[in-house]
């Protein structure tokens, strides 16, 4: 590791079933327990046993928000993972683990650890991968008692011996990672982080997603499960009795929707988590949604398509298909988060968009950002319960009385004298089938009406760097951290981000934003550049760069500042 | 009550004049008004067909969403707020055809909602094909040769599946069918009611007297809590029309969910701050 490195690049890989998952878990922990700030994100298999997964963990100094390919330390738990991961590792890189696991063409330091033999003197019980995770700890000269501590809390309700194994086997480990250390093989990381981590909090994207559906008022999810964008059911799943929520896993994504308007329609403040084939098959809902004028929170977790696609990976090619999707005409919001602050923001201002305006609002986040996880300070959850915003209705309530923005008081049956009648077919004022064709134009501009209400109320872009700049560098959703660590890599002053969270409807200054710069490249994770197409159709300006990735694996830090210095350098 | 408080006025009515669809919708209001249910405590929910028109017809709130989606709805308004009274309208084509994954799985969640389907064995509203429980040789623009499927049986389904109540009855016995649509509603938990009902338009085979010929009653003494007689019952050749299966104590979905175990309130009416619930579960996050 180069002395002038402010974080350390852990990797851990082995094959699905071997506890990486668990070890990503208890380092993270422990690492920010020790004084770090974290990083972690994983790639793996659709696989339940077998093939290669592996975790990257980046402890810093300061903030580590992205994926970089980098392995400074790399811990394989199995065979195969070297060959896996021969791309990323370099002459720098300092391997440690049981002998038979480092043997591969690869450059890199090999530190031979007994993993095996380690867990086996730590008990029957003690699995190999905490006697890794304490070679790990030890390596990194972090304290004993912290790392028992950790494994205590993680394993916290499970069984006592299994989990005085684990503490025994990662204590062994860490003895062998200490030893290295002294023997002069590996240097721990000289720094800590600049401020107190010791309040700030661990999240996942689909974590925090989460948590902005418990803030904005969320009372109900009814989804079908889907890899990458389960995380957020699971999460709900655990506190709905404490929430007060309703999860309900449906028979498949069409009732999902349905289940999610029903709810809405009752009063409740419903929300779906999917991806892309399963999005497909809400569409009709979706388009429900835009008749009924029902509010509708979406998550979509995109992964590569089409079809199944790469079911484990990720992918940013699902934004025309949300844009696009559901018959007719009608608005509708799509949000985009990129960090983790705005993925608990995002879901939470969504619910009361889809309220306000009576439209569907989409979450569109990906694989990496759901399955991506570091420290930062906690959300503000003060301010009471969030709105909600139906009436009481009166005996003479029409569910779609003309306004002059389009939004109708929403009635609820049970709560007042009228009686609420929401219908799929045009309708009239008072919610019943009709074919009186002045009426369905009447209608219609009623309902685009709402969206150019919607489109007022956009999140505006965030421009960082020069005022004025030579290049703006775009992105929208996951790739937005991933694009400000690449710019300070390269050190530009005359290069600016401007990062979009919301995708849709644009915010009214984006055109004037992308002028301010003389050349703009919009890096995104298609393979044909919807966002940049998208922007241009709706500032009219020219974007003249684009930078695509498309081969499932979100981009890294070292591929976007190489792809941007090339680009930035070639003049123009 | 007055069955008429249920009435609009002015109405233009969709169907065709001698639709069995009328039949239905005057059981309806008289069984509404012997269960004494407010309109404004009562939702109708229906897909599309001219079965789920029928909430446009009565004075009730109105859920009138997707073809064979209005199983999802429903069971979600009754969770939301088990208060509401909540009624499902639908057809052979929408319930059995298009929404027969969405039957399954309301039968699996036992909500506490009815479900009305107008079975006339014939699409109306596209004119004329097969539906569901169209029976074999039936011929149809579509089915030109005749129908050579099996026959759905929603009745011999629901009780292999441990439905809560499974009921049968024929439009044009207006007092008997009310009579089911209220014992329907009053079960706690899921009622089916397959209404055998003629299509004056496009069903020349299952015309009333087809279907006086091929229906009977139950025997008297018939034990509605018996599921092997019932599912004999749901095989015979002949339609049996009455409750045919009846299980009660199975808890409705809504009390399930777990949400209403200590606060009955339903969900729009409650107004916590999750603040200090959402500070723990971050703090757990350190």
């Amino acid at each position: 590791m180069s002395a002038d490195r402010t974080d350390i690049s852990i990797v851990l890989c082995g094959e699905a079933g071997q506890g990486i998952q668990t070890v990503e878990n208890v380092l993270v922990r422990l690492l920010k327990r020790s004084g770090f700030h974290v990083f972690a994100t994983k790639e793996y298999m659709s696989r339940i046993r077998g093939g290669v997964n592996s975790t990257v963990i980046r402890a810093g100094g300061e903030r580590v928000r992205a994926y970089s390919e980098r392995i400074d330390l790399l811990l394989p738990l199995g065979r195969g993972g070297l060959r896996h991961l021969a791309r990323r590792i370099s002459a720098e890189t300092v391997l440690a683990g049981e002998p038979e696991h480092l043997e591969g063409d690869v450059p890199g330091a090999r530190l031979e650890v007994p993993l095996k033999r380690l867990a086996a003197e730590a008990g029957s019980k003690a699995p190999v991968n905490m006697a890794a995770l304490g070679v790990a700890a030890g390596l990194l000269a972090l304290e004993g008692e912290v790392v028992a501590r950790v494994i205590r809390e993680t394993f916290s309700g499970k069984d006592q011996a299994q989990v005085e194994a684990n503490v025994v086997a990662a204590a062994k480990g860490a003895e062998a990672g200490r030893n290295l250390v002294r023997g002069g093989f590996f240097r721990p990381p000289p720094f800590r982080a600049v401020n107190d981590v010791s309040e700030e909090i661990v999240l996942s994207g689909a974590e925090a997603v989460g948590l902005g559906a418990l803030a904005g008022g969320c009372d109900f999810l009814s989804s079908y499960p889907m890899s990458p964008s389960t995380g957020v059911m699971t999460f709900l799943a655990g506190r709905a009795k404490d929430f007060g929520v309703v999860v309900e896993q449906a028979e498949d994504e069409i009732s999902a929707v349905n289940m999610a308007l029903g709810a809405w329609y009752a009063g409740g403040r419903a929300m779906v988590t999917t991806s892309g084939g399963g999005f497909a098959l809400m569409v009709e809902g979706l388009s429900l949604a835009g008749m009924l004028e029902s509010p509708l929170v979406i998550h979509v977790g995109q992964r590569p398509g089409p079809a199944t696609g790469l079911p484990t990976r990720t992918e940013q090619a699902d934004l025309e298909f949300v844009l696009r999707a559901g018959h007719g005409e009608f608005p509708r919001v799509i949000l985009a988060p990129g960090t983790l602050e705005e993925g608990f923001d995002l879901t939470r201002r969504a619910f009361d968009t889809a309220d306000r305006y009576q439209i569907p609002v989409f979450i569109l986040s990906d694989q990496y950002f759901m399955d991506s996880l570091y420290n930062l300070p906690p959300f503000d959850v003060a301010g009471g319960p969030p709105e909600r915003r139906f009436v009481r209705t009166a005996k003479d309530y029409r569910r779609y009385a003309l306004t002059p923005d389009g939004v109708s008081p929403r009635g609820i049956p049970g709560f007042g004298e009228g009686l609420v009648s929401v219908d799929s077919d045009e309708h009239d004022e008072e919610g019943h089938i009709t074919e009186d064709l002045k009426l369905r134009k009447v209608m219609v501009e009623k309902r685009l009406r709402k969206g150019a209400a919607a489109a007022g109320a956009a999140v505006a872009p965030r421009w960082t760097g020069p005022a004025e700049a030579k290049d703006v560098v775009v992105s929208w959703g996951s790739t937005g951290p991933i694009i400000e660590e690449a710019l300070g890599v390269l050190g530009r002053r005359d290069a600016a981000h401007l990062h979009f969270a919301q995708v849709h409807p644009l915010h009214a200054d984006a055109g004037a934003l992308l002028r301010r710069a003389r050349r703009r490249v919009c890096v995104e994770g298609n393979a044909t550049g919807q966002f940049r197409r998208l922007l241009e159709a709706a500032s009219g300006v020219s974007i003249e760069h684009g930078i695509l990735k498309y081969d499932g694996l979100p981009f890294s830090v070292e591929e976007v500042a190489e792809g941007l210095g090339g680009l930035l350098d070639g003049g123009g | 009550m007055d069955p008429s408080r249920y009435d609009i006025e002015g109405l233009d009515i969709a169907w065709c004049p001698g639709c069995g669809n009328f039949s239905i919708l005057r059981a309806l209001k008289l069984a509404l008004s012997r269960l004494d249910i407010l309109p404004r405590d009562l939702v109708i929910v229906s897909g599309i067909g001219q079965a789920a028109k029928t909430p446009h017809y009565l004075r009730t709130h109105v859920f009138n969403g997707l073809h064979g989606r209005a199983l999802p709805p429903a069971t979600a308004i009754k969770t939301v707020n088990p208060g509401l009274t909540v009624i499902v309208e639908s057809g052979d084509g929408d319930m059995y055809g298009e929404g027969g994954n969405h039957l399954l799985h309301a039968i699996r969640r036992n909500p506490d909602i009815t479900c009305l389907v107008h079975d006339n064995m014939v699409y109306g509203l596209t004119k004329g094909q097969a539906s569901p429980t169209s029976r074999p040789g039936f011929k149809t623009p579509v089915q030109v040769g005749g129908v050579f499927e099996e026959p759905f049986n929603p009745v011999a389904l629901a009780v292999a599946m441990g439905a809560s109540f499974v009921a049968r009855a024929l439009a044009t016995d207006i007092e008997r069918t009310a009579d089911v649509i209220v014992r329907a509603v009053r079960h706690r938990g899921f009622s089916l009611v397959d209404i055998l009902q003629p299509c004056v338009s496009f069903n020349k085979l299952n015309t009333l007297d087809w279907f006086r010929e091929h229906t009977r009653e139950l025997p008297g003494g018939y034990d509605p809590g018996d599921r092997m007689a019932a599912m004999r019952t749901a095989l015979e050749e002949d339609l049996a029309l009455g409750v045919i299966f009846q299980r009660e104590g199975r808890p409705a979905f809504e009390e399930q969910t777990g949400i209403y175990g200590l606060d009955p309130t339903p969900l729009p009416f409650r107004a916590e701050d999750r603040g200090p619930g959402l500070t723990a579960v971050m703090r757990n996050k350190r």
